[in-house]
């Protein structure tokens, strides 16, 4: 803003600056330092980046990721840092991961890696590590104790079929409802990490574990799934606050299974139908999931979203940032000791979905 | 979105003040009955009073613009400029909507900051790049000056002078606003009216492009029994988006922090250039309406030039290149990280683009067209012309 046009602004409003923001109306609590620090941040996940040819690559996946990454640098406060949920790359070449990691660059902080399933199965995670760094570690935050798994890996047998070419294993394990498809899991290796990794973590100390699958069973068809989550849920159980954020589902979903908050991201490549939907007929689906407002396809970005976080005492709050639809917000409720969205939990606030075709 | 609630209304019949003496006549073909807000009935002497205030240039610090000055019925209600000119030839930042049919819209003003024709008519007299007047204690005490206005104001709203307020103002305007109606395009004869022959065959394939590749109709509505050409709703289309490229998250946070240190919207939104082009944001802080504008209706667009929120496109021409090369004047320039969903490329040919610019033209309503006198763009101030 030039001098000019700040003079008038000063002379306009006819008040003194204030310091501090809150776009959406950040809540931040205060409280007392024998407990975790309050902070923000944000979430961008399953963008599929697709290359076409040369330096072509689909439009409306750069679209999305392209506005998720310039409406994240609006955010006031800044957000401590970015997690990125994994699936940046549609077939997991290196095209397409370096071309996403170039729009992801235009971020105003640093970013927390996940790998997915399709940034995965061309090359078992190479050119990703390469670029990014390793697939699972922790770190801690603000008195928050951070761990990234990589969820998406199957059985050896599987991943190292005689395949004609890796693309076909990338292409086989990308497919809905695949009869030759093989369930992801966290694996014994990483679980043992884990183990370790949280023997040393008082049990005070809130948990929040990014992966790119739920680590709960929701449909297995669409790997809505982790083969081994109970055995990861069990891990985390003797914790007093533990939360789950994952991607892959492209769709809110949220659900408390013991100590465990559980919530999903949005993608902002496109949203999947809830496999209720899809399969007619009774799922796991968690019942507390409030589903999401219809979309309207002329806007190619409704259905699609990202999310900041506001951690505070521990506790997960997501913002889901919803282009052409109503925001939502859902938030760990004390009372009820579980996520609940703040609008639409009651029946009576909900638009029905669709759920036939 | 955010739908504000509109007021309980009811349906009266509508008047139209076609050469000045209102009437009453059913809606017009292809418009709806005009809704009417319970707290502000239509009366003839009120619609008479908004007719003399919209007029009046006393409202303003210098006595030179009234309401009609960016609003004026040989302009089709418009001003021909890109930007508006206030008093002292100062420069708003947003170019003047059409008056025609606005008692229609569900938010007034291009980033729908009133939800009203009422809200909307006190805020320009007290703009400092409009009106100019200090507050609108100035602009009532101006109405109770003049001994006419006190008569009238009395016999419309039953109030002495000493009890006049900016209220009584705005709803004499606001009546004489909801007035100003006109449908019975050749388009609603086509479409309406049963008449096949009412638009020409080129203006028939611009319908098809205007509802299939052209992927207007999705916001520009067309319904069943009528046609807003508007949704209400508020869309980043690329528009404005070169004026703070790269700065959004700067002039974002200055102009919230200016906001809730008590700026008013309305004033900061038309002095501040780069504070308007945030849009819908400015209005409802939420981060998916950055750039986000109101979407204006198309009827009688080929007499309302130039076009888009900041006047920044001369003909409908340059409009619909500006959609077909996916919210940008060139295919070469950069799209804003910001833009809505509903922008992309649309390869339409040159022979679809002239038939949309004839379907476009098939929305101008004949009274309208008769009074207008001439649709050149304006440029220079007026201010710069004055002794």
């Amino acid at each position: 803003m030039s001098q000019m046009n700040r003079r008038r602004f000063l002379r306009t409003g006819g008040a003194v600056l204030a310091a501090g923001s809150l776009p959406f109306s950040l809540v931040e609590l205060a409280f007392g330092q024998s407990g975790p620090e309050d902070f923000t941040f944000a979430f961008i996940s399953d963008s599929h980046i697709t290359h076409i040819k040369g330096d072509r690559f689909v439009r409306n996946w750069d679209r999305g990721m392209i506005q998720a990454v310039a409406e994240a640098n609006l955010l006031s406060p800044r957000p401590d840092f970015i997690f990125y949920g994994g699936d940046i790359a549609q077939l997991g070449t290196p095209e397409e991961i370096d071309h996403g990691l170039e729009i992801l660059s235009g971020l105003r902080g640093d970013v927390h890696h996940v790998m997915g399933e399709h940034d995965y199965y061309l090359d078992l995670g190479e050119h990703w590590r390469k670029r990014i760094g390793p697939d699972h570690y922790s770190f801690d935050h603000k008195g928050v104790h951070f761990v990234v798994l990589n969820s998406i890996l199957t059985w050896d047998e599987w991943t190292h079929r005689k395949w004609d070419t890796p693309m076909q294993r990338m292409k086989e394990m990308a497919r809905l409802d695949n009869p030759d498809g093989s369930p992801f899991m966290v694996g014994d290796s990483q679980r043992e990490w884990l183990r370790k990794d949280l023997s040393n973590i008082s049990k005070s100390t809130p948990i929040v574990v990014m992966s790119h699958s739920p680590l709960q069973k929701i449909y297995r068809g669409w790997n809505f799934w982790t083969e081994d989550a109970e055995q990861v849920q069990e891990l985390l159980k003797p914790f007093d606050k533990v939360t789950v954020l994952y991607g892959h589902v492209h769709q809110i979903q949220y659900n408390q299974i013991g100590n465990i908050s559980f919530h999903a991201a949005m993608a902002t490549a496109w949203p999947w139908p809830y496999p209720k939907t899809f399969v007619q007929e009774a799922s796991h689906l968690p019942k507390l999931t409030v589903e999401m407002n219809r979309a309207d396809p002329f806007f190619e970005r409704d259905g699609t979203g990202w999310q900041f976080i506001n951690m505070h005492t521990g506790d997960v709050d997501v913002h889901y940032a919803l282009p052409d639809n109503e925001n939502r917000v859902v938030a760990f409720n004390e009372q009820q000791d579980q996520p609940v969205d703040t609008l639409y939990q009651e029946e009576s606030n909900r638009i029905p979905p669709q759920d036939h075709y | 979105m955010t739908r504000l609630t509109p007021r309980r209304s009811v349906t009266l019949s509508v008047l139209i003040a076609g050469l000045g003496i209102p009437m009453a006549i059913a809606a017009p073909l292809g418009l709806p009955p005009v809704p009417i807000p319970g707290d502000n009935p239509q009366t003839e002497a009120k619609i008479a009073l908004g007719d003399r205030l919209f007029h009046d240039p006393r409202f303003s610090v210098d006595g030179t613009i009234s309401c009609s000055t960016c609003h004026e019925r040989e302009k089709a209600f418009t001003d021909h400029r890109r930007l508006s000119e206030g008093h002292s030839g100062l420069l708003g930042t947003r170019n003047a909507p059409t008056v025609i049919n606005s008692a229609y819209m569900e938010q007034l003003f291009w980033d729908g900051r009133e939800p009203d024709l009422e809200g909307q008519s006190k805020q320009p007299p007290v703009n400092p790049v409009e009106g100019g007047l200090a507050d609108v204690g100035v602009l009532v005490e101006k109405i109770r000056s003049e001994p006419s206005y006190v008569e009238e104001f009395n016999k419309v709203f039953g109030v002495d002078a000493e009890n006049i307020t900016a209220d009584h103002f705005a709803d004499a305007i606001a009546s004489f606003e909801r007035t100003i109606i006109a449908g019975d395009s050749p388009f609603d004869r086509y479409q309406y009216g049963g008449d096949e022959s009412a638009m020409s065959e080129a203006a028939v394939r611009g319908l098809e492009v205007f509802r299939g590749q052209g992927r207007c109709v999705s916001c520009h509505l067309i319904e069943e029994t009528q046609a807003l050409f508007t949704d209400n709703r508020f869309h980043n289309i690329g528009v404005g988006f070169k004026a703070i490229r790269g700065r959004e998250a700067e002039i974002a946070h200055e102009f919230l922090k200016a906001k809730h240190a008590g700026a008013d919207v309305d004033k900061t939104v038309l002095v501040d250039k780069e504070a308007s082009e945030l849009g819908r944001f400015a209005v409802v802080e939420d981060i998916n309406k950055v750039g986000a504008f109101k979407t204006s209706t198309l009827r009688n667009i080929e007499l309302t030039p130039p076009y888009m929120h900041d006047g920044s496109l001369d003909t409908l021409e340059d409009v619909i290149d500006f959609y077909n090369n996916g919210g940008r004047e060139k295919e070469t320039d950069p799209l804003t990280p910001f833009l809505s969903g509903g922008i992309r490329p649309l390869d339409l040919s040159d022979q679809q683009k002239q038939d949309l610019v004839a379907f476009l033209e098939a929305l101008t309503s004949p009274e309208i067209a008769s009074q207008v006198t001439s649709t050149e763009i304006i440029t220079g101030s007026t201010g710069d012309q004055q002794p």
